[in-house]
């Protein structure tokens, strides 16, 4: 019952974006919303996309499915969704190069943005799902919920009769934790909370691989939010699809991702796994982040904020977008952008030239990975695999 | 169901304001104005009483109070008695709007949809396809909305009836051989004539329903729930039918202002046709100074005006769920 | 613990930044340059029309005979009395134009005072104002101004005339300002003026209306097209003065007595006629501007149509499907540009 080839091997790369770059406009007027983003979405595993308001994260994501509204436009780069095992799952895994521009790469796999509409109606909702970020905006508001459920049905699912349909609507309703005695009712008749399981419920109604959820609970009262956020892991542990979970709240993403890409004016600043990125951050802009709010846990310590403001992507700083609010900047800073340098073999990267081998690393951004062996290596050996870490974190303090 | 409880005052109210403003009109005219009206129809009913009726109903020389006149006039109206037409007496009011009233629904009702239907399915079309050149058709609708209706009305005479002899030039039917009843010969000649008003009023009319439209879905294009709809691999008709059922909504709810113009402009459009409608009955009427068929005409057309606003209000409550519940 | 920004509530479509925080820019759009333009040449015409006339256009040449059609004599060739139809289309245009524009204030007046009343105060005087104006809604204008005038003598009063048509035309502008000045209420910067004292005369007339002013001048070119219509169309039905007080619609109200439309005395009615559309055309064009000024969603964003062709780019859009455009130096050598996506304006 999944979408075609299925999610690929456990683990294995699912979604690979490649250089991908999108500007607002065109022309010389043109706004670079997204610069260069090498991203990977492992299937089965949760994914998060951090950043501050205007970072340029949700366009990354809805470019990613050409979603993006006008005046969006992207300029380059590949998104490949891999799907299947076998040779063409390897080839994927095994990074092959694949010709710009083409749609199909392997048997298997789609660059999504050389994909035709047609190709692209096939994909999306039963292999790439989308749960945005205000339910009351997202559901059609004259027609009933159950309407809404089962239209993907009828055009992705052409055998399933009427009542089959009803009879799969009622059931992820009831998945959710609603009744079912509200496929007939209209969104205005249901709650906040209620409207964004709803969202959650159509995304899962074809069982697609991923399910890209833009700040899905930021507009709901923090009880909700929680109620949510665990229904959703659940979901999650029980159906095994991967999850691109973009958001303003770190701590979100600590507790719910396995892999963490903090992004900054359109910039992937940091990747790592989640519990390395909380207890071992290598960017200054991470670090600043994590400073940003208060631990649960531990000695009190001062609250800093990060000093100034995002900059105005029209007119962008040269090198580093980051200078000049980092506390460690150098000359090299301020005249060329850092490539997004890696840090162990675990897919870890962070794009800062404190990290180019020629620099000494401060002590704040040289903290031991928890559940490495030899501490204090950066480019270190006995990179732990994501799920460890993930359940790692969770059994400290 | 609320919703319509708390509109039903209001039209009470306003069909009471109606016949207060019918009661009033020629009680409030100058009295030169009035002295002119029942001078030519006192030329033309022949019949002193009648007249001297007539001067009555009208507060001339009445010893009754204007609330009794104004009572009298109510119970008048409840027993259907609208008077009598003084440029055709003795024919009573009632039977000459009763015989004119059915043609004027006729056209304005099948014309109405027609312009409705066609105004705003072209509307969802050019917000649709945006940038191709579907988008010039805007300024060319503007033109044809500004125009008056009875200057289309001419250009489609000269057009269609003199210079291209497809339809007859005016009136209802052809008065030489005149058939009866529902003959099919007689039904097409009706078609015939009632084609070019019909297509005046709907090419003036249609142009407004297709600019609204298509401005209300272009709106609803950037809602979030057309992007899921689109994220969520539905056929293109579906998106479609998404977006304009939610986009259609203001066009009902302002009908009740559209009806007001179509109304004009289709008497107007019956005027230079001499289309034997109300709204050519009316202009008879103002011609020779038929007070009471004026009144009555009035009178008529605006609890029609009432009616059909009604009608809008319902089909509103059937396409919006969110009306249907007080929150 | 998290720093949240979240997001104002969407506005609803109609306003989004208050004025003064965007600059007024010049209109570049072409429906709205052509608009302005035969505005500017009418309202001319209203001013110098009567005097440039070449003859009186009440003068009657001849007791009776055929319309001639234009000739070097007259350009626009004559009426049966052999009246020259040129003047009558400039002197008529002035009073024509003079009407719908009185017509225009007067309905604006009423409309944004009370329409914007309704809004602000609400309760018991909303209930009512907003009556009066569905009242004046619902009815058919033209019927009552047909009746109307119908009981007056023949007027050649445009002040007067303006003012009836005024009184017919007020109610949509009232209820749109009504409608806006609500969403405006409930805005931070006018509760806060409200909580620090400020009095109601004074918010009313410095934070609200000037946040109006694109919807009012929207329902002011609204209301004068309305009143060029129907007072061309009163003045056809002959139920004002429409000789020696010229106007178009008189015009039109002679040809038509002598079945000027049959008779193929084109010149005679499609002038005056075509005058009405046009200056109603642009009246409507500059109401799209303003349109698309107001509702950002409307406005074509970015790409001109010259611009993408020099691009070469194709322009058609398709929604949902965000567009793929390589720099010249990443295309791909084995695939045309066409497949790589489309763009278009929005």
């Amino acid at each position: 019952m999944t979408g075609q080839g299925g999610p690929g091997p456990a683990g294995g790369p699912l979604i690979e974006v490649r250089g991908l770059r999108v500007d607002y406009g065109f022309g010389p007027d043109a706004v670079h919303a997204v610069i260069d983003a090498d991203l990977t979405l492992a299937s089965g595993m949760v994914l998060g996309l951090a950043g501050e308001s205007g970072s340029g994260k949700s366009t990354l994501a809805y470019a990613m499915t050409r979603l993006l509204r006008a005046p969006g436009v992207i300029t380059g780069g590949q998104v490949l969704l891999h799907g299947g095992t076998g040779p063409a799952g390897e080839d994927a895994a095994a990074g092959k190069a694949a010709p710009a521009g083409e749609p199909v790469v392997h048997a298997g796999t789609i660059d999504l943005l050389a994909a035709d509409e047609r190709q692209l109606r096939e994909l999306r909702w039963s292999r790439i799902a989308v749960v945005m970020q205000s339910a009351m905006h997202a559901l059609n508001p004259v027609v009933t919920i159950g309407a809404q459920l089962t239209d993907v049905l009828q055009a992705h699912r052409v055998r399933m009769g009427k009542t089959d349909r009803r009879q799969r609507a009622a059931f992820l309703l009831e998945m959710v934790g609603i009744s079912a005695d509200n496929l007939r009712r209209y969104p205005h008749q249901l709650s906040g909370g209620m409207r964004q399981r709803v969202m959650i419920a159509m995304a899962l109604a074809l069982e697609p691989a991923v399910v890209i959820m833009d700040e899905p609970t930021t507009a709901l009262d923090v009880v909700t939010q929680r109620e949510i956020l665990t229904e959703l892991a659940g979901l999650q542990r029980q159906l095994c699809f991967a999850v691109l979970f973009i958001t303003h709240d770190l701590s979100l993403l600590v507790e719910l991702a396995d892999s963490i890409a903090v992004m900054y004016a359109g910039r992937l600043l940091e990747q790592a796994a989640a519990s390395d990125l909380y207890r071992a951050p290598r960017h200054p802009y991470t670090l600043g982040l994590l400073r940003s709010f208060p631990p649960l846990h531990g000695a009190r310590r001062p609250l800093a904020g990060i000093p100034g403001s995002p900059p105005d992507l029209r007119t962008p700083p040269a090198g580093c977008p980051f200078h000049p609010r980092c506390g460690f900047a150098m000359d090299i800073c301020r005249a060329q952008v850092p490539a997004a340098i890696p840090l162990g073999a675990g897919g870890r990267s962070a794009a800062c030239w404190l990290h180019d081998g020629t620099h000494g690393v401060p002590a704040e951004l040289a903290v031991p990975e928890p559940g490495l062996r030899s501490p204090g290596t950066l480019t270190g050996a006995g990179a732990v695999a994501p799920a460890a870490a993930r359940d790692a974190a969770r059994t400290m303090p | 169901m609320r919703l319509l409880a708390r509109k039903l005052p209001f039209y009470v109210v306003t069909f009471v304001i109606a016949i207060t403003i019918d009661f009033f009109i020629p009680r409030l005219m100058p009295g030169n104005a009035l002295d002119a009206v029942l001078a030519k129809a006192g030329s033309q009913m022949g019949s002193p009483q009648a007249l001297h009726a007539l001067e009555k109903l009208y507060g001339i020389d009445n010893p009754a109070s204007l609330p009794d006149q104004y009572g009298q006039f109510w119970a008048n109206l409840v027993h259907g008695n609208l008077g009598v037409s003084t440029s055709s007496y003795p024919t009573p009011v009632t039977s000459v709007i009763a015989t004119a009233l059915p043609w004027t629904v006729a056209l304005v009702g099948a014309a109405t949809v027609i312009s409705f239907l066609l105004g705003t399915g072209i509307g969802v079309l050019v917000a649709w396809r945006r940038g191709t050149w579907l988008d010039s058709l805007l300024p060319v609708t503007t033109f044809f909305q500004a125009a008056p209706y009875f200057f289309l009305a001419f250009l489609a005479i000269e057009l269609f009836a003199v210079k291209l002899g497809w339809f007859p030039y005016g009136l209802g039917q052809n008065q030489l051989d005149y058939q009866s009843g529902l003959a099919p010969g007689h039904i097409a000649d009706l078609l015939d004539h009632a084609a070019l008003p019909a297509l005046t009023i709907v090419v003036a009319s249609a142009a407004g329903w297709m600019v609204g439209m298509r401005n209300q879905m272009l709106t609803t294009m950037d809602e979030d729930y057309v992007l899921i709809a689109q994220a969520k691999g539905l056929p293109k008709q579906k998106v479609i039918w998404y977006a304009a059922r939610n986009a259609i909504l203001p066009s009902v709810s302002g009908f009740s202002l559209a009806i007001g113009f179509v109304v004009s402009g289709a008497l107007l459009t019956e005027i230079v046709f001499s289309y034997p409608g109300i709204g050519f009955v009316l202009y008879q009427a103002v011609i020779n100074h038929d007070a009471p068929l004026m009144q009555g005409i009035f009178l008529v057309i605006t609890i029609a005006v009432l009616a059909a606003n009604l009608i809008a209000d319902f089909a509103y409550l059937a396409l919006d769920p969110r009306t249907r519940q007080e929150a | 613990m998290a720093v949240s920004m979240t997001e104002p509530a969407v506005a609803a479509a109609g306003t989004a930044v208050p004025l003064r925080a965007r600059r007024l820019r010049l209109p570049r759009s072409p429906k709205v340059l052509t608009g302005l333009g035969l505005l500017t040449v009418f309202l001319i015409l209203a001013v110098i029309g009567p005097v440039i006339a070449p003859y009186n256009p009440s003068a009657d040449l001849a007791a009776s005979g055929t319309p001639q059609p234009p000739s070097a004599a007259h350009w626009l060739g004559t009426t049966q009395t052999q009246q020259d139809v040129l003047s009558q289309l400039l002197t008529g245009g002035r009073s024509t134009i003079v009407v719908a524009l009185l017509a225009g204030v007067v309905a604006t007046v009423i409309a944004v005072v009370v329409g914007v009343a309704a809004g602000y105060l609400g309760g018991l005087a909303d209930d009512l104002l907003s009556m009066l104006a569905n009242i004046f809604l619902v009815m058919p204008a033209l019927l009552l101004l047909i009746v109307i005038f119908g009981f007056l003598p023949a007027s050649s009063d445009d002040l007067l005339i303006g003012a009836i048509i005024a009184l017919t035309g007020w109610a949509w502008g009232a209820r749109v300002l009504r409608a806006q000045t609500l969403s405006l209420r409930n805005r931070d910067y006018v509760e806060s003026a409200r909580i620090t004292g400020e009095s109601t005369f004074r918010i009313i007339g410095w934070e609200i209306v000037p946040n109006l002013l694109p919807i009012i001048a929207s329902s002011f070119l609204f209301t004068v097209l309305y009143g060029v219509g129907t007072y061309t169309a009163i003045a056809y039905l002959g139920l004002v003065n429409i000789d020696p007080h010229w106007s178009w619609g008189g015009m039109l109200f002679w040809a038509q007595s002598v079945n000027a439309q049959v008779n193929d005395y084109w010149w005679w009615y499609i002038p005056p006629g075509l005058a009405v559309a046009l200056l109603g055309t642009a009246l409507a064009l500059l109401n799209f501007g303003i349109d698309e000024f107001i509702n950002p969603r409307l406005r074509a964003a970015g790409l001109t149509r010259r611009r993408a062709r020099q691009a070469g780019i194709p322009r058609r859009f398709p929604l949902g499907v965000t567009p793929v455009i390589r720099a010249p130096a990443d295309a791909p050598a084995a695939r045309p540009p066409a497949d790589a996506g489309q763009v278009g304006t929005r």
